[in-house]
């Protein structure tokens, strides 16, 4: 431990970024530990938030689908729809706003000590992430309500659930990369994140874009590039299986778009971290 | 022993001030309309460069540190001090320069960075150790010293929001003291708790170094400098103006300020124009009002503060604070608070009834308006009270180094029958 040498230069790359981040590992642990802790602590009822907040969002989407008599497919109750996709949408919204918040929140520690920076809004996601873990019991009491036996596909779920993550943490990370420098992001991220409740597929299932011959090809190709289209069609395509095909070209644009966001959110954040503490 | 563990060559760095903006992030809007700006008026340059200035806050630092050695970094304030540790630490970059480090670096730029309000001490304890760099496996291990040296074992399950500011502090310092490091940098974290701490935190750190750890001291209290350091440099603006053995630096640092002077100017921070106002010059006068370097002793002097005060100002009030050059206070004088008009002023402080002993004293000027400070400069100015032999009464005076004052108390001896 004692041997290592560090060089400290102007634009100096460290050459074992990945590295110096698995070293700091225990950081990450306790922040995510600390941000678990704190988050429901003087609340009188606790981690039960986690489950309100989704059985009422769940409630009006399902409302918004029956009043505009979206088409469901055969054989899956509304609400079991809505659910499958409010709960990873829950997800992707609180984890993309946190890390986009989160450098900026723990701004008395980016200016005091060294640590790799992408711990920060890393370990944030953590609490998202279990959220969503608890947040899914309503899932499964649904399912149980309404007798619904999901088949092998369920067990891709987890493939799903981190293209979640990498769709949140790509977009979030250069979110907040951005808002070191720029607080108009404040108030960019609520908005990016109220639109997308409606232009996601949530109220709604996918197909019904798809097959509209109303809708326009080119709209189309917009509605898929939002990447929790992908998500989302990959989410209902685990529970309901047959029941709700995925539209491949669709998905694929979706998956693409995802990693793009992952790979420019890296490189961006690489390339400003040096700059966060003069500048936070 | 004996080993060079941090190599520091020909370190800067500057930081781009912008006049117009208050604040140091920018917004969007800002950053377009000035590209937008520079598109046209790349020719006519003059404006775009006034708002923009940059500020060395430190040029061309060199030296080196061996393992085992005591380094005090001493220097008024604004000489760029912080900055050094915060590069040493790599929180942030410099701008010219290399330093090469041999080891692994603890920082200590605060007390209690990353405590939570909310976590129990307890949870803090945790959460600080690992911020700080501590593995879990070492925080378990060291966790009941830890506990016993911050004497606040019955609270440790009371979430941090509720202890006083002493045993937050005791708390905080008692994490980093246990750290293990090969290079242990400290900034000013003994400016906080009670004295006996304070000498506590001393005697801690003499014996990390003890154990051939490198430590790196940054203070304004030059008692606990000398106290700790072997080694020391002194920055002036950013710049070096010794390097060597502390006592040299030392020597060096009171030459400069507190050379036979009785007029100092005061350094003014940038952005002092935007402050409500700002003290700029310190005045020593006899107390007829001629100024004089120093006083023989037993004769009272006055104090003259030159300031300018850019706005009309609330409850205004000026202060004067006497201490020792060893960062002892003596004694702080306040204006009664007073509605202000802008304008240039002075205000003189008279002593006129207590007689300091021989030596020399620094001045502390603070400005505040409403209660609330604005400017407060330790080390504004010096006086020097000589003990050329002058006293008014001296049948009474023994000895005039044996205390800080030299007024006599009321004596009256009785004989008793017995």
């Amino acid at each position: 431990m004692s041997n290592r040498r560090i060089i400290i230069e102007p634009g100096a790359e460290s050459r074992n970024y990945w590295r110096d981040i698995w070293d700091y590992r225990g950081l990450f642990y306790f922040l995510a530990w600390r941000d678990i802790l704190v988050r429901y602590k003087q609340t009188a009822i606790g981690v039960l938030w986690s489950v309100i907040r989704p059985v009422l969002t769940i409630f009006v989407m399902w409302f918004i689908g029956w009043l505009f008599n979206s088409s469901v497919p055969d054989g899956v109750p509304r609400i079991l729809l809505v659910c499958a996709a409010t709960l990873p949408w829950q997800f992707f919204s609180s984890s993309f706003s946190e890390t986009s918040n989160s450098l900026v929140a723990n701004s008395n520690l980016l200016t005091k000590v060294y640590f790799p920076r992408l711990i920060v809004p890393a370990s944030t996601v953590i609490v998202c992430l279990l959220d969503f873990l608890i947040s899914f019991v309503i899932l499964i009491i649904l399912m149980i309500y309404y007798q619904y036996m999901p088949d092998f596909r369920m067990l891709l779920l987890p493939v799903f659930l981190l293209l979640a993550l990498i769709t949140s943490m790509g977009t979030g990370i250069y979110i907040a990369s951005l808002n070191v420098r720029y607080r108009d992001f404040k108030y960019v991220i609520p908005f990016i994140v109220q639109f997308g409740l409606y232009i996601s597929p949530i109220a709604f299932s996918s197909s019904a874009i798809y097959n509209s011959v109303r809708i326009p090809l080119f709209l189309k190709y917009i509605y898929a590039l939002n990447p929790m289209v992908g998500v989302i069609d990959g989410f209902r395509w685990c529970i309901f299986g047959g029941h709700t095909p995925i539209y491949m070209p669709g998905f694929l644009v979706s998956i693409a778009i995802s990693l793009l966001f992952l790979i420019i959110g890296v490189w961006y954040f690489r390339k400003t971290e040096k700059t966060f503490a003069d500048i936070i | 022993m004996g080993d060079t563990i941090i190599t520091v060559e020909n370190l800067s760095k500057s930081y781009i001030l912008k006049h117009q903006n208050k604040e140091r992030y920018s917004t969007l809007r800002d950053d377009i309309a000035d590209k937008a700006k520079s598109l046209f008026a790349s020719r006519s340059s003059g404006i775009n460069k006034l708002s923009r200035e940059t500020f060395w806050a430190l040029t061309d630092i060199s030296f080196s540190v061996n393992q085992g050695d005591r380094l005090g970094i001493i220097g008024r304030n604004g000489a760029g001090k912080s900055t050094i540790l915060k590069i040493l630490s790599r929180i942030v970059e410099p701008t010219k320069g290399r330093i090469t480090i041999e080891g692994c670096v603890a920082s200590l730029l605060e007390v209690g960075t990353g405590f939570h309000p909310e976590l129990t001490g307890r949870e803090n304890i945790f959460l600080n150790g690992s911020i700080l760099g501590m593995s879990k496996a070492e925080i378990r291990r060291k966790f009941d010293e830890i506990v016993s040296f911050s004497e606040v074992e019955k609270f440790l399950d009371t979430p941090v929001k509720r202890y006083s500011s002493g045993m937050y502090v005791r708390l905080a310092f008692a994490v980093a003291a246990h750290l293990e490091p090969d290079i242990l940098i400290v900034d000013e974290v003994l400016a906080v708790g009670d004295a006996e701490f304070q000498k506590k935190c001393l005697g801690k750190m003499k014996e990390v170094s003890g154990e051939g750890r490198t430590v790196i001291f940054v203070s304004h209290n030059m008692e606990a400098v000398q106290k700790l350091c072997s080694k020391g440099i002194f920055l002036d603006k950013g710049r070096q103006i010794q390097n060597g053995s502390i006592e040299t630096v030392v020597k060096k640092y009171l030459d400069v300020f507190a050379g036979g002077n009785s007029t100092f100017e005061i350094p003014l921070l940038p952005g002092h124009e935007q402050k409500p106002g700002y003290a700029f010059q310190i005045n020593f006068e006899d107390i007829s009002g001629n100024p004089i370097s120093e006083i023989p002793m037993g004769q009272h002097w006055q104090v003259r503060v030159k300031f300018k005060l850019n706005t009309d100002v609330k409850d205004f009030v000026i202060a004067l604070g006497v201490s020792t050059l060893l960062d002892m206070p003596i004694c702080t004088t306040w204006t009664p608070p007073k509605d202000t008009v802008k304008g240039n002023y002075e205000v003189v402080f008279k002593s006129d009834d207590i007689l300091f002993t021989e030596g020399r004293y620094k001045l502390i000027v603070g400005l505040s308006a409403e209660k609330i400070p604005f400017q407060y400069v330790e080390e504004a100015g010096f006086i020097t009270i000589s003990d050329v032999n002058s006293l008014f009464n001296n049948e009474q005076i023994v000895n005039t180094r044996s205390g800080l004052f030299i007024n006599q108390m009321q004596t009256s001896i009785i004989r008793l029958n017995s």
